[in-house]
């Protein structure tokens, strides 16, 4: 018992050897809404440098969770450091280090690019020259010089994405917290948007964490905590969260999904799971194990996928529910 | 000093900047106060005098000075609906978010709303010769702080409200069922004189009774006609404004404060 006690934590210790005040850290956390508990128990650290994504499908409690750490909701259980400051008690240091960028436009529609901005810095303390320069130079960077003077009201989707980060930006936070922010955004611009999170991280030593229900956007960052129901059901790097998994993934479509089931599982000693209207199996060699089972059941069979785990599938795998 | 005030002008700057580019809402917060005013006026006239009122004072001007804080109700009550509708589009959080007090952030949206409302109101001072009053230096600066004072504290009252509601609709539904109700019962319809007994029970404990009172007295301050069929005084008319528009203050500021659950 003094052993186990001894060697955890020795375990604990190592894991900490970056100091405090460069990152976010999630002790215990827990929120209730008046009977449904919204947050339970959640644990985790982020460094800066680095991409994190919250991922869960709607109702999994991550909004909550990003409303407590952008200090719009206090912490009620649990404990919330964020670069050395804690979430309950110094709300005012914090507020200084983030650059918040909410779902729903931030940004006034009546007011030009500049006004929006000019705005934002104010309400952080920043005026004149200071100001006019940070504005040129993060209008700059993300490519909306030219679109200065306009309204935002005339700007495409993508554009006012960017004005958002901007105006994010402007007073020079350490940590980047962004809720779902490729909602709305086409293909080209979610992937403009990842790129310039990474350069941020990268060159900026940038805390960027950011919640999405999109599987395709957790593949994007260092690493990403699964929240289901208000747990954190997974953590870790994408890659070593699909290796988990293990093997392939085979999707089977049928006639008979309910039969097949139950036949496949006894016949080839494999799980079977029935999802979203095809059988989910997870196996060591997936090439094999399709040849077989098309040969075996040639009739019944509609299609077969065949493919390497996604996140998706670390989901299903863990909480035994779709995503969705 | 300047960390306490540049968020405060840039709130407030805000405001006016999108009121100037949504030039409709001027025409909408004036035209049909003044609708009522000639309408209601010219129709009541004929039939109705207020009671207490003296020769020279018919209904149309009467009715005057309660038009005048319509307008300014109405103004305070558009300006204040943008706050619900920050809230919905993100705007508003992210000036939450910012290291900036809940009380600022209140004064500066109030500021704003009074800045507005006074703006309209002076437009409609202009008529106010057609009325009979005429204005010295003394009735004029004071008519002046008496409507900011009015336009602060409906403002106030309109954030109080604002800062809880989702919609919009709900909104209109509180200024139909709680707002309008307050206006008519102040005196700016009618006069309590006369009136059964619970109602002007009801209309001595409506805030705004007194604040039209202090607007009427400081209207006719330089006119020689007095006639206000009230007979509030100008101390205490005075004295429970000035508390209508601390208290509401406060109160926006707590609502603003409050966490939520």
């Amino acid at each position: 018992m003094a052993d186990t006690e001894a060697l955890h934590s020795i375990t604990t210790d190592s894991r900490k050897p970056k100091v405090p005040e460069s990152r976010i850290e999630v002790e215990n956390l827990s929120h209730a809404y008046q009977q449904r508990q919204a947050l339970d128990n959640i644990s985790f650290d982020v460094s800066r440098g680095e991409i994190f994504g919250l991922l869960g499908p709607n109702g999994s409690g991550k909004t909550t969770l990003f409303r407590i750490l952008s200090t719009l909701m206090p912490v009620t259980a649990g404990t919330v450091r964020i670069l050395g400051h804690d979430l309950a008690t110094e709300v005012k240091a914090i507020r200084h280090l983030l650059g918040v960028v909410f779902q729903h436009p931030g940004l006034d529609a009546k007011l030009t690019v500049v006004e929006n901005l000019r705005h934002h810095g104010h309400l952080y303390g920043l005026a004149g020259k200071t100001l006019r320069h940070r504005i040129s130079e993060l209008l700059e960077r993300f490519g909306v010089s030219d679109r200065a003077t306009e309204r935002v009201e005339v700007l495409s989707g993508g554009l006012q994405r960017r004005v958002e980060i901007a105006k994010a930006l402007l007073h020079s936070p350490r940590v980047l917290l962004l809720d779902e922010p490729t909602s709305g955004l086409d293909v080209a611009a979610r992937r403009q948007l990842s790129d310039y999170l990474s350069v941020l991280a990268q060159t900026e030593n940038m805390l960027v964490l950011l919640t999405t229900h999109l599987l395709d956007d957790a593949e994007t960052c260092d690493r990403v905590g699964i929240l289901d129901v208000g747990k954190l059901v997974a953590l870790g790097e994408p890659d070593a969260l699909k290796t988990q998994i293990g093997g392939d993934v085979v999707l089977i479509e049928s006639m008979d999904n309910e039969n097949l089931c139950t036949t496949i599982a006894e016949r080839f000693g494999v799980s079977t799971v029935l999802t979203d209207g095809q059988l989910r199996i997870e196996c060591e060699r997936g090439h094999e194990f399709v040849r077989d089972v098309v040969a075996a059941f040639p009739e019944k069979i509609q299609s077969v996928r065949f493919g390497k785990p996604t996140l998706e599938d670390v989901f299903i795998k863990l909480t035994g529910n779709p995503f969705v | 000093m300047q960390r306490v005030l540049l968020p405060i002008t840039t709130i407030w700057w805000r405001e006016i900047i999108r009121f100037y580019r949504q030039r409709s809402r001027l025409f909408s917060a004036i035209a049909q106060p003044l609708v009522f005013w000639i309408l209601i006026g010219s129709g009541l006239s004929a039939s109705f005098r207020p009671a207490g009122a003296t020769d020279e004072l018919d209904y149309i001007a009467y009715f005057y000075p309660g038009i005048v804080v319509l307008v300014l109700l109405f103004t305070s009550i558009f300006a204040t609906i943008s706050v619900v509708n920050d809230r919905r589009e993100g705007f508003l959080q992210g000036i939450l978010v910012a290291p900036v007090p809940r009380w600022r952030i209140v004064l500066a949206q109030a500021l704003g709303g009074t800045t507005l409302a006074l703006l309209q109101g002076v437009l409609l001072l202009l008529l106010a010769p057609m009325t009979g009053i005429r204005f010295g230096t003394a009735s004029l600066f004071l008519t002046l702080g008496v409507m900011a004072l009015l336009a602060f504290s409906l403002t106030n009252l309109g954030l109080l409200i604002a800062w809880r509601m989702d919609s919009t609709q709900g909104f209109h539904a509180i200024m139909n069922l709680l707002l309008i109700p307050i206006w008519l019962l102040s005196g700016a319809f009618f006069p309590s004189t006369g009136v059964p007994g619970w109602l002007a029970w009801t209309m001595k404990f409506n805030p705004l009774t007194y604040g039209l009172a202090a607007f009427r007295h400081s209207l006719y301050l330089d006119t020689t006609t007095k006639a206000f069929g009230e007979e509030t005084t100008w101390t205490l008319s005075m004295l429970i404004t000035g508390l209508f528009s601390a208290l509401t203050y406060v109160g926006a500021t707590l609502t603003a404060s409050a966490k939520p659950k």
